[in-house]
């Protein structure tokens, strides 16, 4: 099933197919190892669930819900 | 040996932020290069030397960077130093418990320099993920040597420097082929030296975290957390605060009695002006400070503030900011020009600058002590702490305020994202936080306030002898009253521009010429007690929040930005801030 990376659920894991976010945003995060067939997991959210802990290659970064959109997830 | 035959190699650590390359710099050099787990703690380029066996190193820290084409100001500079070829030999710096990441800007640095190493660093926090990384095969695939360390514990620094020694008297490599993707290559060379047990220690840990940065607990516990810090510092403080005072009189009488020969001038500028003074600032300001850096360090070390940035993000956003800013208010309560500085972990220009505009409402330490002061000797019953953390609410409120409005006007732009990572929680060094925290910290702010006080103090003292102090006051009184102070109080808050730690003592000692009583070392609790009323005690605490940065914060804010309109605003924001508040309440109370 495919879905946008912010609907991921807490705890839930997906692998990524494609990112069409902010080309600014997708430069920094292809630095931190997120590009297309990677593993996502995601570690926790805020409250009001604007913003996404994902974990990636090792690392765990926040990020904003409606950044992410567009990152579309499979799992 | 003569000077001139030593060998000097100079050596850049590069890598990611937060992976320990601090640490490492002051395990090899000694130096204390200040660290905290989270990313962005370095800001600027530190540099520090080792003498072992007639060769001098020099170690050049670099602020962390995912890339080097240089996105931010961090980045720049990291890159123009690699690429200026100026070091010797450039380290860079992995972490062994993300070692894909870390290598997607390693396979961008290799290419860049002559003569590299790869340094695989917190392998024992790779360790307890049940991850061991394959040094040679990681050699092989690189064409660099490579070494394994814990620098944290001193683990490989030896076999580091033997590998830096010998890197460094190599002639160059030929010539290196960039990686045609560093990121594919990056998974390939992760995934191939990288073995993982399947084991994971973390568990308890990763627990921990998620209740900490829950839905239902993450934001009640972080406000408990930070009103517990409050009660603790305050609380604690009374009693060394007290032995002080004593101990300062004791030394008051002692010195009075020893130096009565002197003239009365001489005898006054250096009993009531220098000393008073000084032990006036220390009294007031080292048992809180002593109290709330090594509390704070512990939370800075175990990566707590990253989660807090990542809780409060959402309500940063409603002001146009980002979680960021609350790392920066963080800082700004250790030192408002620390927080300044700090702002450039920001990434979005619009949005630095409202914080750096707006960092300095939040009390640094050297207001803090005027907070805890007042809180305690006019509000008993409330709980001086409760006082303090509604203080602190209440600054954290204008900046965020204040920046909310700038960002919805005159800085105005399209919304940025958002981007921050949140490191792995690591087990607090106590030991390393106590001594760094304690002398680096305390002692050293505390140095700078007495060398600001103590000719502060001698002046004050001719001042107020020569009733310049008196007829300024005057001057000042019907302002002073407007707002909701006095004239004695506004002074005081003009002239500890230099160093807010001046607050208390310059009304002090205006309070006591005023009166001719024979001034004591002391904090003088009832002198201030019988000449402020409560209101006014409110007034001088909101104002104390608000008004402007001292002369260093303005500085900083001046070198940051490189605008003195930028600096000017800097200034009279919060004091404009301050002044409508304070009027206000003289209106209501």
């Amino acid at each position: 099933m495919e879905m946008g990376l912010d609907r991921l659920k807490v705890g839930q894991q997906a692998t990524v197919q494609r990112i069409e976010t902010d080309p600014l945003l997708m430069q920094r995060l292809r630095l931190f190892g997120l590009v297309p067939g990677i593993p996502v997991r995601c570690r926790y959210r805020t409250p009001g669930g604007s913003v996404t802990a994902l974990e990636f290659c090792g690392t765990v970064v926040a990020l904003r819900s409606r950044d992410i959109r567009n990152i579309r997830v499979s799992c | 040996m003569a000077a001139g035959k030593e060998r000097k190699i100079t050596v850049a650590l590069a890598g990611n932020p937060n992976v320990g390359k601090s640490t490492m710099f002051n395990s090899l050099t000694g130096l204390r290069q200040h660290t905290g787990n989270w990313p962005g703690k370095t800001v600027g380029v530190a540099e520090g030397m080792l003498r072992r066996q007639g060769i001098e190193y020099v170690f050049v820290d670099l602020p962390g960077t995912y890339s080097l084409d240089g996105s931010s100001e961090d980045e720049r500079i990291a890159g123009e130093y690699i690429r200026s070829g100026a070091a010797d030999c450039t380290v860079v710096v992995c972490d062994g418990s993300c070692l894909e990441r870390s290598l997607i800007l390693a396979l961008q640095i290799l290419p860049q320099c002559e003569k590299a190493i790869v340094c695989v660093n917190l392998i024992d926090e790779a360790k307890r993920h049940g991850l061991c990384v394959d040094g040679e095969k990681l050699s092989l695939l690189l064409h660099v040597p490579v070494v394994l360390t814990a620098a944290g514990r001193g683990e490989g620094m030896e076999a580091l420097l033997e590998q830096i020694k010998q890197v460094s008297a190599q002639p160059p490599g030929g010539e290196k082929t960039p990686w045609q993707d560093p990121v594919a290559a990056a998974g390939q060379i992760a995934r191939a030296c990288v073995l993982s047990d399947g084991t994971d220690d973390e568990v308890f840990r990763r627990r921990v975290d998620r209740l900490l940065v829950s839905r239902r607990f993450g934001v009640p516990f972080m406000l408990l957390l930070l009103l517990g810090i409050i009660w603790l510092t305050v609380w604690g403080a009374n009693y060394p605060s007290s032995l002080l005072e004593r101990l300062f009189d004791l030394g008051y009488a002692g010195l009075s009695k020893w130096l009565s020969p002197l003239p009365w001038w001489l005898k006054g500028v250096l009993v009531d002006g220098l000393y008073a003074t000084c032990a006036r600032v220390i009294a007031v300001m080292l048992p809180p400070m002593a109290i709330f850096f090594p509390l704070f360090t512990v939370l800075e070390d175990i990566g707590y503030l990253p989660r807090m940035a990542f809780l409060l993000d959402p309500y940063m956003a409603r002001c146009g900011g980002c979680g960021k800013q609350a790392l920066t208010l963080c800082m700004g309560l250790g030192c408002n020009a620390v927080g300044v500085t700090g702002c450039r972990i920001i990434d979005s220009p619009r949005e630095r600058l409202s914080a750096i505009l707006t960092n300095a409402m939040v009390p640094c330490n050297g207001r803090f002590p005027t907070l805890i002061l007042l809180g305690s000797l006019f509000f008993p019953d409330a709980g001086a702490a409760l006082v303090v953390a509604f203080c602190v609410a209440l600054g954290v409120v204008g900046a965020m305020g204040v920046s909310g409005v700038l960002n919805k006007t005159v800085l105005r732009s399209e919304p940025s994202t958002f981007l921050m990572e949140i490191p792995p929680f690591r087990r607090p060094r106590l030991g390393k936080i106590l001594i760094r925290s304690l002398l680096d910290r305390t002692l050293y702010i505390a140095g700078r306030a007495l060398t600001v006080a103590a000719p502060a103090g001698v002046i004050l003292w001719i001042f107020a002898n020569t009733n310049l102090l008196a007829s300024a006051s005057a001057f000042l009184q019907p302002v002073g009253l407007l707002l909701g102070m006095n004239g004695v109080i506004l002074l005081a808050f003009i002239l500890s521009l230099p160093a807010n730690e001046l607050l208390i003592p310059v009304i002090l000692m205006a309070t006591t010429q005023a009166q001719s009583l024979q001034s004591v070392a002391g904090v003088g609790e009832g002198l201030l007690q019988s000449t402020m009323t409560w209101q006014m005690a409110v007034c001088t605490m909101v104002f104390t929040l608000f008004h402007w940065p001292c002369s260093t914060t303005l500085m900083t804010v001046y070198r940051e930005t490189g605008s003195k309109g930028k600096t000017a605003a800097a200034f009279f924001l919060p004091t404009a801030v301050g002044c409508i508040l304070c009027i206000l309440l003289n209106l209501l109370l």
